[in-house]
């Protein structure tokens, strides 16, 4: 989507140049870059690697036991038995007694724009001046510096995660899919080729934010500025469709249209932060008077009332395993939200929202997992690893790229060093993009931020 | 399940099944006291008491037998550090949160044990996620002092208390600054003040009647509102800052006879903590948070000040933790201070049961090159014992050790393990009931195939 943009720029220019000699009519369209700040990640230098011996999740359901896995030229090249053919002078890594998956991936985290130390300085998260704010962006707000970034790769295992605004307004704005590889500017983070997210929000946070500053102050409130947003969204994207079709008068630029025309262009997936069935049930008839498609409720604490209507929809549900109560929109949380979303053939997704929750994403779907068994649904291990890495990253729209270990995606891979649904198991080696980014034995493959240098704990383990 | 539990509730907590004797036999039996898991143990009860646990138990003629075969057998966890009881919800929901009292005029004074809802559904939640007791502390408001903190327990009935007022909760860190008007030197001078003012009252204390006094363990605080402190005799300077509620309510945490919790996190704060013990040697201290304990840890140990430790804190999430890691319980225990864990200031009003995620997770490190672990029948203990033992209750509760209370949880598995799950809980040996409002949710929406009526006539 985003190359695309690029080649239209391009595309434009030239056609300007050839309509010009021919018969000076309308002004050819300019066209607007979708991509103005351009991920710059580059994968770093990985040996080719060899891990044998180990149970491995594929991310997709299958499971290998004794298997082998190979990782060369930033990729996955081969997953199989003990007979896959590995290349001559490949690092090899006992994988036996452990187990390898896909790197877990967080869709829904504010590392980088809720920091560590969490200071009021700090607090860049929410643009909490206007209800609705798709203009603002993530990106913009992340502080590659947040230490939190090493103990999700180091204790958690995380590879890839979206960074959202937070909920406060019903158009938080535009998420940011990251690379969780540390670097000195955000764009050396960015997930090359990964669609933007519109962050949205319904329910009680943006009532109780607005409700004294001039609204809304109710959910039906909500409801009626998220429509009439979308009505302005529709008349802007007329204007510039037109335009860029037939050129003329450059409409207006307004940056908060933009992110919603992307989203009726569906290159921008949205993100719904919701709890209640009853409210995702409108935001799904709401969704279809706009336009636009939702890919993921977050928190999704209701799912399991609306399981079916999310499987027909083909809408994930991001959600934890066991938050419940802490404000009555999550008051109905149970134990089985994300087993039951999974078993009505929805997709499920476990998320963190939270710097630790973060870190230990796979203990979360450990005990969705177990109440889900208790409560009938007998998946397999292998199966839950779904709601890890394979569905967020479908979530996401990164799916062709990483979430599962396929040959030719990208070797985003974490070495458990036991059953990664334990308590008592900790990551042994992670490698993004088949670099080796964290491994538990080396001191010196440890991430250290800025802010952690010269402080009391640097270095330490985590 | 409904009715029986409506009978426990007319019956009252004080009212384990009479001379009722209970053997639980063949399961893996964990006593909670630091010592390693006894696989084919045998845990007998009697009227409500533990009276033997561990291999080798006779089992009395007439007892209650359950089957542990394959299954696990601890003592109740005991919250550490909560909030528990105090919030229904968290978050604008008017009514149902009672854990501070941001507009009030006491600190000190205090007391949580009124505010405690045992119909509060965060109780039962945890009850069926195998948690008995709580420790229970108040919120800070407007001062350095959050009041007088209970230890309860979780049983399906209405008398909640375990131990009313058994300690004083002041924060001396990061909030503690905050809430003395904005530094550190401010907070301590408060406190110091504080103890000066409960000085000028303390002459005109009332000695301890033993009536009701129980067990040398019990408090021994009487009521900060009790009237001979505040009758006319009881004369104060005029330079006080306290109310005179709250200054009488800090006399027997001078006299050292209710336990006074300090939160802190930073290492300086803690050693300031320690120092506190040099200057009133009375105070019988216990530091709570302690991130950075593990840098002091030597003189913690030598201070003998019991720590109920946050487990999972690793991210500098503010200035006073600069240097968390999972190896804080670890190197703090091995360094010789007694550690409890518990969930200082993370999700402290419901998500108790998540200890023994935890705990797990301390067991973990073991395997993971540079940290520092605890043993399994360690992490055990601190989910138990050790916090019971950091507030004087360690003779009551917190363990199988005969004659405790007979909170006693059998699991499916390895408790500390998620996937695990508490099949059975007693509570003072009465056998409670595990269904919450989340199990009344899931059975409702088990099957979403449109019925002949609404799903609200399910039930």
């Amino acid at each position: 989507m985003i190359r695309r943009g690029g080649m239209l720029l391009i595309g434009a220019v030239l056609l300007a140049g050839c309509t010009q000699q021919a018969r000076p009519k309308k002004a050819a369209p300019v066209a607007i870059n979708e991509d103005p700040f351009p991920s710059t990640y580059q994968r770093y230098p990985g040996a080719p690697t060899v891990i044998r011996g180990a149970t491995i999740f594929d991310g997709e359901g299958g499971q290998i036991d004794n298997g082998t896995i190979v990782l060369a030229d930033g990729v996955v090249q081969a997953v199989g038995g003990p007979e896959t053919p590995v290349p001559a002078g490949a690092v090899e890594v006992d994988g036996r007694g452990k187990w390898v998956t896909p790197g877990i991936i967080d869709v829904h985290s504010h590392l980088g724009d809720y920091p560590s130390p969490g200071t009021e300085a700090h607090s860049d998260g929410n643009e909490a001046t206007a209800p609705a704010r798709p203009d603002v962006w993530a990106e913009h707000s992340v502080w590659p510096q947040d230490p939190g970034f090493s103990r999700a790769l180091a204790n958690g295992g995380v590879t890839a995660l979206q960074v959202l605004p937070g909920s406060a307004n019903l158009f938080g704005g535009r998420s940011v899919t990251l690379k969780n590889v540390p670097a000195r500017t955000v764009q050396g983070m960015k997930f090359p080729g990964a669609p933007y997210g519109l962050k949205m929000a319904c329910g009680e946070n943006p009532k109780r934010v607005y409700g004294q500053k001039g609204g809304p102050s109710t959910r039906m409130g909500n409801i009626a500025t998220t429509r009439a947003t979308w009505q302005k969204a529709a008349v802007y994207k007329r204007k510039w469709d037109k335009y860029e079709k037939d050129g003329g008068d450059m409409p207006e630029r307004d940056l908060a249209m933009d992110t919603l025309r992307g989203v009726l262009a569906g290159k921008i997936l949205v993100h719904n932060h919701c709890y209640r069935a009853d409210e995702m049930a409108i935001m799904i008839d709401l969704s279809k008077e706009a336009g636009y498609r939702i890919g993921t409720f977050h928190h999704a604490v209701e799912s399991y009332k609306v399981a079916d209507l999310l499987a027909k929809e083909g809408i994930c549900s991001a959600m934890w395993a066991d938050w419940w109560g802490f404000k009555m929109e999550s008051y109905d949380g149970i134990k089985e939200n994300i087993p039951f979303v999974d078993r009505a053939g929805a997709c499920a997704i476990v998320h963190s929202d939270d710097a630790n929750g973060i870190q230990r994403l796979n203990q979360e779907a450990a005990k969705a997992l177990a109440d889900g068994r208790r409560a009938g649904h007998n998946i397999t291990d292998a199966s839950a690893w779904r709601w890890l890495s394979f569905n967020p990253a479908k979530a996401l729209g990164i799916v062709d790229k990483t979430g599962s270990l396929k040959a030719g995606k990208m070797a985003d891979v974490v070495l458990w060093n036991g059953n990664p649904f334990s308590t008592y198991t900790r990551p042994d080696r992670v490698w993004i993009d088949g670099a080796l980014m964290y491994d538990a034995a080396n001191p010196r493959l440890r991430p250290v931020s800025d802010f952690e240098l010269g402080q009391p704990g640097e270095g330490d383990v985590k | 399940m409904i009715r029986a539990a409506i009978t426990a509730l007319l019956l009252g907590a004080a009212a384990p099944l009479a001379a009722q004797t209970i053997a639980i036999t063949g399961g893996t039996v964990a006593l909670g006291d630091g010592s390693e898991p006894i696989p084919g143990g045998t845990v007998v009860i009697r009227d409500g008491r533990i009276v033997a646990a561990g291999a080798n138990v006779a089992i009395p003629r007439g007892a209650e037998m359950i089957d542990a075969r394959g299954k696990w057998v601890t003592p109740g966890i005991v919250a550490g550090f909560s909030r528990l009881g105090l919030s229904e919800v968290d978050l604008s929901a008017d009514g149902t949160t009672d854990d501070k009292a941001q507009n009030g005029p006491f600190s000190a004074a205090i007391d949580v044990a009124p505010a405690i809802n045992p119909l509060t559904t965060t109780i039962p939640v945890n009850r069926a996620d195998g948690v008995t007791r709580a420790i229970v502390a108040p919120n800070v408001a407007r001062s350095i002092f959050a009041g007088q903190g209970a230890v309860i327990d979780l049983g399906a009935d209405m008398d909640p208390i375990t131990a009313r007022r058994r300690f004083q909760f002041v924060e001396l860190g990061e909030t503690g600054a905050a809430t003395a008007g904005g530094s550190r030197a401010s907070a301590h001078v408060l406190f110091r003040n504080a103890l000066r003012e409960a000085s000028e009252l303390q002459r005109f204390a009332v000695p301890v009647s033993s009536a009701g006094a129980g067990t040398g363990e019990d408090p021994v605080v009487r009521d900060p509102n009790e009237s001979r402190l505040t009758g006319p005799n009881a004369r104060r300077s005029e330079d006080v800052l306290l109310t005179r509620f709250d200054a009488a309510a800090l006399v027997p945490v001078l006299q050292g006879r209710q336990y006074l919790l300090v939160h802190v996190e930073r290492a300086s704060d803690i050693l300031q903590v320690i120092r506190l013990k040099r200057e009133f040697p009375s105070l019988k201290l216990v530091i709570v948070g302690a991130t950075e304990g593990w840098t002091v840890a030597d003189r913690i140990a030598a201070s003998g000040i019991p720590v109920i430790a946050s487990a999972a804190n690793d991210l500098p999430s503010s200035f006073e933790q600069l240097a968390a890691t999972w190896s804080n319980v670890g190197r703090m225990r091995n360094a010789g201070v007694k550690v409890a864990i518990g969930m200082i200031d993370d999700n402290d009003t419901r998500y108790l049961f998540n200890q023994r995620q935890y705990a797990g997770n301390l067991v973990a490190l073991q395997k993971v090159p540079g940290h520092t672990g605890v043993s399994w029948g360690e992490a055990m203990a601190m989910l138990t014992s050790a916090p019971a033992e950091a507030i004087g209750l360690g003779s009551q509760i917190g363990s199988l050790g005969n004659g405790r209370r007979a909170d006693v949880v059998l699991w499916s598995g390895d408790p500390l393990e998620m996937s695990s799950n508490a099949e059975a809980v007693w509570i003072d040996g009465v056998r409670q009931p595990l269904e919450t409002r989340q199990t009344k949710l899931r059975d409702r929406y088990r099957d979403l195939t449109p019925n002949t009526l609404p799903e609200a006539y399910r039930r």
